[in-house]
């Protein structure tokens, strides 16, 4: 195996190979029905939450804003649907916590046509009132990270982009909603893609797909300027090429220094169903309502890419795609570094790829679950993407060396994407105790 | 009742597991063992069965005193077993054996809390205990594909604990056939100057050499386990590209006074110590420029100790050195962390 990769011409050093699942990437994109009741948290994203800017009992319109940024990392959220402002009340959220939401009551005849919107004049508009613009579309990243785009956009003046680089790679098993996005939408990608260049001071923009999506890679460059500024890439595929620093050192050959951003080495990352996002809304003036997410998993009875509005609650989506709501395990992301969900009402979110249902045993037995002492098979370090020792450091967490961990073994420089964990063979849970000592880390610096 | 899972991610798992591995390299140690076997008789099936047996029993006891780590259906006591009395002489006495197999469990893992604890390899800490208590029994050798061996035991094999085993010269001019030596091909370099064809050493068939099981089948199972991704292929290659590099530096200095590099990789123990030995996980680096290195320092010590020191055969201190060495060797090979190699060059420049 090792020597094929070798063979192959793999740019990023490690990594693992997980069973793909990509069932549904034939599927074409569908619109899932509106649910009688949407609640839309006022924080969905990185930085501070959004103040409601309507009252309980007011007609909303599908599309209109709901609620207005507070500051410039905070983001607008939209009616997914024309409805009536039910409540603005505490709600779970998928991973537990109860936060303020807006709840709002579809009107069940409705046409629901987004009726909300303000074309924009893009070619008017300067810098300034661009970023403003996207964020009136109320976008933020939509690969988990959910940080507000329009503040991405803003790079540091002293640090000059050479290339955008667009991250089509989707390397998570079961995810196929950024794959049918670049097959449907690829005009849509390349708009946001014009509108981030223009941003970002016209960098040649490469789009990197991994090499198991050929229809996407044809759909995109069937569309492509003749310029040339803008290219679409085949990368290998393997896990994790759709982490930014992976993309980067694929396409560009480059190594995000430990402690930096990649801006800071000249490359800007951003997802394509991002920009695909920013290139549909922001000409338009339109809110962020809904988003395509894989629905898949072994207790999924219709597996597929939907078209979610917003707020949706999780049971009302799983009885739509025929999912039993009894002893199962769901994830909001991919199966490497989504979380399970907490509470079957949260709603759906901005920041939600695929919604992933199994059965408890689908995934692995309780046997295998049981987790022996390190045999130092070295399988870890083999595949650590950022050069790491997860050995070791699985061993300090044990201890509760935590300092250690992060002065000398660079715990820092994980970003979690379950690799050690997944090759374990003595199932210790490496990547979790890494949460934790981080979480314990960050919680000793705050307190000092 | 609505039940809804949790846990943290990833939620998927590689199809591998410890219990995994050791069970394929009990597996890919039978065919070795049945070579084994087949050379030796009713004398090497006794032996591996008692020392398996007597490995798993101090498993077993060990597991029920203390807070041992592991358990008895995890093979690893089993692979212990097998590996020792794989090096054993095959009429090694029976009681001997099971005196080093219960060692190798007892001082090798049990005292270090465990399978993933233990810093020498089991097997192999047996086989020191036998070479310290029993230096006489584990330098008698027998040779290979005797007349009647599934008839009749070696008859040192069924020596009475404590007593000395009897001495087998007579039993074996009893057989009046022509080229019979006790003598390992190892010894009688050594000690007579004859060398043995590293051909006949490789598939270990012809005539009545005094060997172990063939190294070819040794490097066929061997590998059979490095494809399947339960073996380090990094170490074998290490230990037996060293231990040839530096046979063939010395053989091209004076050819007359050091053996072919062939002769030294396939006589003795070397194949089996590289392929099964020197690669268990637990007391090798985890790291792979570490495995490299360790792989290396085995492969030289025992080119080293075969050639100046007062034994023929070097290789199971050789590999007990490079689990001493491990710790150390982890240290200063730990992995390049991504994004500062690039730091690390600009530095220098």
């Amino acid at each position: 195996m090792k020597l094929l990769n070798f063979l192959r011409g793999e740019a990023f050093a490690r990594g693992v190979h997980p069973p793909q699942h990509k069932d549904t990437a034939r599927m074409p994109i569908t619109r899932l029905p509106f649910a009688p009741r949407l609640v839309v948290p006022l924080s969905q994203n990185v930085g501070r939450p959004a103040r409601p800017v309507v009252h309980v009992g007011q007609e909303v319109l599908r599309g209109q804003p709901l609620a207005e940024p507070d500051g410039f990392i905070s983001v607008p959220h939209h009616a997914p649907a024309s409805g009536v402002v039910e409540a603005i009340r505490l709600h779970p959220t998928s991973s537990g916590p109860w936060t303020d939401s807006v709840i709002i009551k579809v009107h069940a005849a409705s046409t629901q046509a987004v009726e909300w919107e303000q074309p924009q004049d893009m070619a008017a508009m300067n810098e300034d009132e661009l970023i403003s613009a996207v964020q009136r579309t109320g976008i933020v990243g939509l690969g988990g990270g959910v940080f507000p785009t329009h503040a991405k956009l803003r790079v540091p003046k002293e640090y000059p982009v050479d290339t955008l680089v667009v991250n089509g790679c989707e390397c998570e098993p079961y995810l196929t909603s950024d794959h049918r996005i670049m097959v449907e939408r690829a005009s849509d990608l390349l708009a946001g893609i014009a509108i981030s260049r223009r941003l970002l001071g016209s960098p040649p923009a490469i789009i990197g797909v991994e090499d198991n999506k050929p229809d996407a890679v044809e759909a995109i460059r069937a569309l492509l300027p003749p310029d040339g500024d803008v290219t679409v890439e085949t990368v290998p595929t393997k896990y994790p090429q759709g982490a930014g620093e992976m993309l980067i050192k694929t396409l560009l050959g480059r190594e995000v220094p430990p402690d930096s951003r990649s801006y800071q080495i000249g490359a800007y990352v951003q997802n394509v169903a991002t920009l695909a996002l920013v290139g549909a809304l922001t000409p338009r003036g339109r809110g962020f309502i809904e988003r395509v997410i894989t629905v898949a998993g072994t207790a999924v009875g219709r597996p597929g890419n939907y078209l979610v509005p917003m707020g949706t609650p999780l049971r009302f989506l799983l009885e739509n795609v025929d999912a039993p709501a009894d002893s199962v395990e769901v994830i909001f992301g991919g199966p490497m570094m989504g979380h399970a969900v907490a509470c079957l009402d949260a709603p759906i979110t901005k920041g939600v790829s695929g919604i992933l249902v199994f059965r408890g045993q689908d995934l692995a037995p309780r046997e295998a679950r049981k987790s022996f002492p390190c045999i130092k098979c070295g399988k870890c370090i083999e595949s650590c993407p950022m050069g790491l020792n997860p050995s070791t450091l699985g061993m300090l967490a044990a201890k509760r060396q935590y300092d250690m961990m992060a002065e000398t073994y660079r715990l820092g420089a994980c970003f979690e994407c379950g690799t050690c964990s997944y090759v374990c063979p003595a199932n210790i849970p490496l990547v979790q105790q890494f949460r934790i000592a981080k979480q314990v880390l960050r919680g000793r610096e705050e307190a000092a | 009742m609505t039940m809804v899972e949790i846990r943290s991610a990833p939620h998927i798992k590689a199809d591998n597991a410890v219990v995994k591995i050791m069970r394929h390299v009990v597996w890919s140690l039978l065919p070795v063992c049945a070579f084994f076997i087949w050379q030796y008789g009713l004398s090497a099936l006794a032996l591996l069965i008692v020392v398996t047996a007597s490995c798993l029993a101090a498993e077993a006891l060990f597991l029920r005193l203390g807070k041992q780590s592991g358990n008895l259906y995890d093979w690893s006591a089993t692979i212990t077993g097998l590996l020792l009395a794989l090096t054993l002489p095959p009429g090694f006495p029976l009681w001997m054996g099971a005196v080093a197999g219960f060692v190798a469990v007892a001082l090798g893992k049990a005292i270090f809390g465990g399978i993933g604890h233990n810093l020498f390899n089991p097997a192999l800490v047996g086989r020191g205990f036998g070479q310290a208590a029993f230096p006489v029994a584990i330098a008698t050798y027998t040779p290979s594909f005797m007349p009647g061996r599934f008839m009749e035991f070696i008859p040192s094999s069924l020596a009475l604990p404590f007593m000395m085993p009897k001495d087998l010269t007579a039993w074996l001019n009893a057989f009046h056939v022509d080229g019979i030596s006790g003598a390992t091909p190892l010894a009688r370099w050594k000690f007579e100057g004859v060398l043995t064809s590293s051909l006949d050493l490789l598939t270990s068939l012809s005539g009545h050499m005094a060997v172990g099981p063939s190294p070819l089948l040794i490097l066929l199972c061997g590998g059979y386990l490095a494809v399947r991704g339960y073996l380090d292929w990094r170490i074998p290659a290490a230990v037996m590209g060293s231990a040839a590099a530096l046979a063939t530096a010395l053989f091209a200095i004076n050819p007359h006074h050091y053996p072919d590099p062939l002769f030294v990789l396939f006589s003795g123990g070397l194949v089996l110590g590289a392929v099964y030995m020197a690669t268990d996980m637990v007391t090798s680096p985890v790291t792979p420029k570490g495995m490299w290195l360790y792989g290396a320092l085995i492969g030289v010590l025992t080119v080293i100790i075969r050639y100046s020191g007062g034994l023929p055969e070097g290789v199971m201190y050789a590999i007990l050195i490079g689990n001493a060495a491990t710790p150390m060797i982890e240290r200063i090979t730990q992995p390049v962390a991504f994004g500062t190699a690039v730091k690390r060059k600009e530095k220098q420049q």
